[in-house]
């Protein structure tokens, strides 16, 4: 189905699609390279993902894959802090850096002749980081001032990150990925090169390229580049396991807001942990189904139909390390009880426990995927994305090419099964925003009363 | 997470059309369509898809006092249209995985389609598009939805001491300028409008002569030209939106500070900048990339973040809009360091107007912009984005092709008098929210 509608296409519009190539090396040292070529501009991504994130962090230093990840721009040997940068952007390039619960990932976009640049930089700071006690102190600070910007001063986040806090009873999925404040405050460079000798080694990274290049090429620039570099022992990762949650939990987060919000948990399976491979594409169709879209269930009966939410969505992932949750969060409509909210969201897994949903509905979800198929394909940097997440997380990045199809096979009797068994209330966290007063409309110019700050 | 590839057989048919040729970047054709509306298109066949992004002059400058009536009407497009209510609006593109995209900033209010190429999908998703525009519903019960939604993402944005530093910054640089709102609406201004005011909105700005349809993917210049017809045929031809009024210099200095119990403190400082089209628009733009527009390269993030750990994100830029849009500086940082970063900001800006950038920093900006070009029109979301404000502007059509030119002719001493003649420290607005009670 999937090949004749695209040759169909290519009859028609007699473009010049070299996108879908997949190419994978490993070399000597154990270092993954994965190539896709996308010759529709001459540009080139290069990312490189480390296996380690905040999901490998023990107590104590959570934060620390994420101020490594700011630490990796301070300079090596050969390069002092910020000539990485500096000499990235001379050469037209971009770059950024990312760190998730499972990834540690960097990445540049460049014209596609200047990949090597990439890899020089890349390679010499996989091995050669210098780590500095006096580059650290300064960045240690920025990092903190990130945690309030994103953290302590929203109340969203603040209320997403105690949710994830009580929830989780074992998963180190606890811990914000930016780490707790405290942790921060008692962090040492020393830390820091003890988790740079643990897992920055060419055996424990993946580097995926997509763009306009030649696969020989870029494997050969990689073997110069990473080739040599030495393999380390990687420490062995203890499985890890969520104990059955046997009731439902609830928090509340007291700080300073002016609007309610709420966030909700299922405990639910990843693909790697599944009692069924089905399961998890089940669980993709059902968050579908709530959220997929203008005409999903909850925009249409929470934000219009019943008029309960300003906003609300859906979400899960089968393509995690370790198992997560199918989320829902929501901001009450004007003048609606946040409990009123609640019931109602509720009340929507319930009807996903009782009713099987409409073949319509389904059909609606299976049509956006195969248009997102195609979508997809306009970003170099997500097609690499997309590589490097399946890859990190111990998955087999074609498992891309099954998704369609997988998400194709399932029916309305299998999304029943999977809220049936997972969405469960003795399987649900709650947690609540609940507004404490700030001072008063202040006009700018205007110095207003200090009200007391409630730490939550 | 969506992921997908396409099938391993037909990617190597279609790689021995792949043959080697320099790149050009995008050809943009213009027409107008016959009631009015400009056109800008750009074929891309590579990909099976089309992107659509219409715009009109109908941001929140045009708001006329109500504020929020630009955001409300755009936002209440998309809620049934035609003969069709929200539901089966929402349902007809889901169904052929078509995105409808709507908003509204100060100058521009735009709708977007995204759709596949293939016949079905595609018919589907341009019929709808064109009821949105020409004829939505705005049921009274749809409005009144939004106009709460409207209040309660202001609350929300009155919980964010950064939205609140902005906004205030905003409303003291242009005090009774209509670029003092940002479309977001007041309290009282919002529960004022009524649906006859949305009506008279829509009637007066969603018209062919106020709009740009911006065109970019997988079709020929004539279905291009039957598309853009479409979708304009039912707009009244109309008349575009009337000259801003210009923007005054700011006299003097103006601090503010606004109490609130968070733990860093925001800063914005500023002054009107430059329009598109500006005369000076390419020096100040390179000069300050060099100074605060390019991340952690720029000397602003050098001496605030790489320096002294003060912020995470500190940044300075030019918004250029239809009339002279910002120049504005920003940071934030715990509230025991807002006085010192302000200051290191402060210092950094005069140092760069006394003395410019070096021909070192010069050539490397060059290098970086002119380089990264091709980042920036390497997809089709960018290129319709581009199309949509060259469009909107009336800048040239060869725009993109002098990009490079233009950057490389400027010179350090254009940007040093271009700076020193433009941007005036001592008369800039200067606006920090955050605990000051912690500060001292």
């Amino acid at each position: 189905m999937r090949t004749l509608f695209t040759l169909v296409l290519l009859l028609l519009g007699g473009g010049v699609l070299a996108e879908g190539r997949v190419h994978e090396f490993t070399l000597g040292n154990g270092m993954r390279v994965i190539v896709k070529e996308d010759h529709r501009a001459p540009i080139a991504v290069s990312q490189v993902w480390y296996k380690v994130g905040a999901s490998y962090e023990p107590d104590g230093i959570t934060g620390v894959s994420h101020l490594l990840e700011h630490m990796m721009f301070k300079g090596t040997q050969a390069h002092p802090p910020g000539e990485f940068s500096r000499i990235v952007a001379a050469n037209g390039g971009e770059e950024n850096a990312f760190t998730g619960s499972d990834y540690t990932a960097y990445y540049q976009t460049l014209s596609s002749d200047r990949l090597e640049i990439a890899f020089e930089l890349e390679a010499d700071r996989m091995r050669n980081l210098t780590l500095l006690e006096e580059e650290f102190l300064k960045e240690v600070e920025v990092v903190k001032e990130e945690r309030r910007l994103r953290t302590e001063d929203s109340p969203t986040s603040l209320t997403y990150e105690q949710f994830s806090a009580v929830a989780y009873r074992s998963l180190p999925y606890a811990n914000p990925v930016i780490g707790w404040m405290n942790d921060l405050e008692n962090m040492s460079v020393e830390d820091l090169r003890r988790w740079y000798r643990l897992w920055y080694a060419p055996n424990n990274a993946t580097l995926v390229v997509v763009g306009d290049v030649e696969p020989r090429q870029v494997l050969e620039l990689a073997e110069r580049h990473f080739g040599p570099l030495a393999p380390e022992p990687v420490p062995p990762l203890k499985p890890l396991i969520e104990p059955p949650q046997r009731g439902m939990i609830r928090t509340q987060v007291r700080v300073p807001a002016k609007e309610p919000y709420l966030v909700m948990g299922y405990k639910t399976p990843v693909l790697a942990s599944a009692d069924a491979a089905w399961e998890p594409y089940a669980l993709e169709m059902l968050a579908s189904i709530l959220d997929g879209g203008a005409s999903a269930r909850l925009s249409r009966n929470l934000v219009r139909g019943h008029e309960l939410a300003a906003s609300a969505g859906a979400s899960y992932s089968a393509f995690r390390r370790l198992p997560g949750m199918l989320l829902l969060d929501a901001t009450p409509a004007r003048g609606v009880e946040v409990g009123r909210l609640e019931t109602a969201l509720r009340g929507e897994i319930e009807r996903l426990r009782e009713e099987l949903v409409e073949p319509e509905e389904l059909e609606r979800v299976k049509a956006q995927v195969v248009a997102e198929q195609v979508y997809d394909l306009d970003s170099v940097y997500y097609q690499a994305m997309q590589i490097g997440i399946l890859e990190t997380v111990g998955l087999d990045w074609r498992l891309i090419d099954d998704y369609p199809q997988r998400i194709k096979s399932v029916t309305p009797e299998q999304v029943r099964a999977v809220a049936r068994k997972y969405l469960t209330d003795e399987q649900l966290t709650v947690a609540e925003l609940v507004p404490l007063p700030l001072p008063g409309a202040a006009r700018a110019g205007e110095r207003s009363v200090v009200e007391a700050r409630h730490d939550g | 997470m969506m992921v997908e590839r396409i099938g391993r057989a037909v990617a190597l048919t279609l790689a021995l059309l792949c043959s080697g040729g320099a790149w050009a970047g995008p050809v943009i054709e213009s027409w107008d369509t016959p009631n009015g509306a400009r056109v800008l298109f750009v074929g891309a066949r590579e990909l099976p898809m089309v992107d659509v992004r219409v715009v009109f002059d109908a941001g929140a400058a045009r708001d006329g006092g109500r504020h929020g009536l630009a955001t409300l009407t755009n936002a209440t497009l998309s809620d049934g249209a035609g003969a069709w209510d929200a539901d089966r609006l929402a349902e007809r593109l889901d169904a052929v995985g078509a995105e409808l995209g709507l908003g509204a900033r100060r100058d521009m209010a735009w709708v977007s389609m995204r759709s596949l190429s293939e016949a079905r999908p595609f018919e589907v998703a341009m019929e709808s598009l064109e009821a949105v525009l020409a004829r939505p519903r705005f049921a009274a019960a749809d409005l009144e939805r939004n106009r709460k939604a409207m209040l309660i993402a202001l609350r929300q944005s009155e919980q964010n001491p950064g939205a609140i530093a902005k906004k205030a910054f905003w409303g003291a640089v242009y005090g009774a300028h209509p670029y003092a709102r940002d479309g977001a609406g007041e309290r009282d201004s919002l529960a004022a409008i009524t649906r006859d005011e949305v009506l008279a909105f829509h009637r007066r700005f969603y018209v062919a002569r106020n709009a740009v349809v911006a065109i970019v993917g997988d079709l020929e210049r004539g279905a291009a030209e039957a598309l853009a017809e479409r979708l304009t045929r039912d707009l009244p031809e109309g008349a575009p939106a009337p000259a801003l009024p210009g923007v005054a210099a700011l006299e003097r200095s103006d601090q503010r500070h606004r109490q609130f119990p968070s733990t860093q403190s925001h800063i914005y400082m500023g002054q009107p900048g430059m329009h598109r089209g500006d005369p000076d628009y390419f020096t100040l733009y390179v000069g300050n990339h060099i100074f605060g527009g390019s991340g952690l390269v720029s000397l602003l993030s050098n001496e605030v973040r790489e320096q002294r750990g003060l912020s995470y994100s500190v940044y300075s830029y030019f918004a250029p809009m239809r009339e002279d849009g910002p120049f504005i500086m920003a940071a934030q940082t715990q509230n025991a360091k807002a006085g010192e970063a302000r200051r290191v900001m402060r210092a950094a800006l005069e140092a760069y107007i006394e003395n410019g950038p070096t021909e070192e920093q010069l050539r490397e900006a060059k290098q970086n912009i002119t380089g990264g070009f091709p980042l920036n029109i390497a997809s089709n979301g960018k290129i319709v984005e581009y199309l949509a404000m060259i469009g909107f502007y009336g800048l040239p059509l060869d725009y993109l092709d002098a990009f490079t030119g233009r950057i490389e002719a400027v010179t350090r001493e254009q940007i040093r008098e271009a700076f020193r003649r433009r941007v005036r420290p001592e008369r800039f607005v200067t606006v920090v929210v955050g605990d000051g009670a912690a500060a001292d």
